[in-house]
């Protein structure tokens, strides 16, 4: 689904709930992942300037994920460990957004450089 | 949607209830509404009920933080009431604890905590004045 505005970060939150809520997550681990997904969501449409996020169920023996994509094509982060840090921030929030999604999620990649975008995937197991 | 989160008024304090979808403009409109109408009716406290809210990423936090420092610096109390268990397991792994907000486990234990802010504050004027 795309990311480009404000009101779409609302709808990346109620698709990622929806389908935790399919795959039989827990209340909290639905919570986690959709609080993660919105902070990687808010990053795309603030910093990245717009993109899109894809969900993509997965099994895994008799383990259940779900992976979500995060992709733009923005400035990039040109010092991803800085960003990565508690309490950096760019601007508004409070700088957890990038360490605090990966704290909420199982795995967590992060694909950055300056001028060719943005790319976090993070997956959460049941 | 509406555009606006409705503030009611019950004597001296400001009840909020926030319920469903939070949009960041939305909760950037209550730090304004709230504001002002802590000045415009005098008001001694807020009561911020949040058990609507089944999410709370760092930017409605940061949004909590600014409505409990706001009303402070404006002699105000605020008292967060409802936290969802969820969200609060998730807040905590986010690396958020909200230091120096006043949390209460319902609304009527959050009112007793505005009241007894209030009455401590009454009796220490009372107090100067003996």
């Amino acid at each position: 689904m795309d990311l480009r505005s404000e009101s779409d970060i609302v709808r990346a939150r109620q698709a990622v709930r929806q389908m935790a809520q399919e795959l039989r997550f827990s209340l909290v681990e639905q919570t986690k992942i959709v609080t993660a997904a919105s902070e990687l969501a808010r990053n795309t449409v603030v910093h990245g300037g717009g993109g899109a996020m894809i969900m993509e169920p997965l099994t895994e023996g008799i383990r259940t994920g779900l992976r979500l994509c995060f992709v733009d094509q923005g400035p990039g982060i040109p010092n991803l460990e800085l960003a990565m840090t508690d309490g950096w921030t760019s601007g508004h929030g409070l700088g957890l957004g990038l360490s605090g999604a990966k704290r909420l999620s199982n795995d967590f990649e992060i694909e950055s450089a300056p001028g060719r975008g943005t790319r976090v995937t993070i997956t959460r197991w049941k | 949607m509406a555009e606006r989160i409705p503030i009611l008024r019950i004597g001296e304090f400001l009840l909020v209830t926030i319920q469903g979808d939070m949009h960041d403009q939305l909760a950037l409109t209550l730090q304004d509404d709230l504001t002002e109408r802590i000045q415009k009716e005098n008001s001694r406290g807020v009561l911020l009920d949040i058990s609507g809210l089944d999410m709370v990423d760092s930017f409605i936090a940061r949004m909590i933080a600014n409505i409990s420092g706001m009303s402070r610096i404006m002699d105000a109390q605020t008292v967060v009431v409802g936290m969802q268990p969820a969200v609060a397991i998730t807040l905590v792994e986010l690396g958020l604890t909200l230091p120096g907000v006043r949390m209460a486990m319902n609304a009527e234990r959050g009112m007793a905590m505005l009241r007894a802010a209030r009455d401590a504050e009454g009796n220490a004027i009372h107090d100067n004045q003996d």
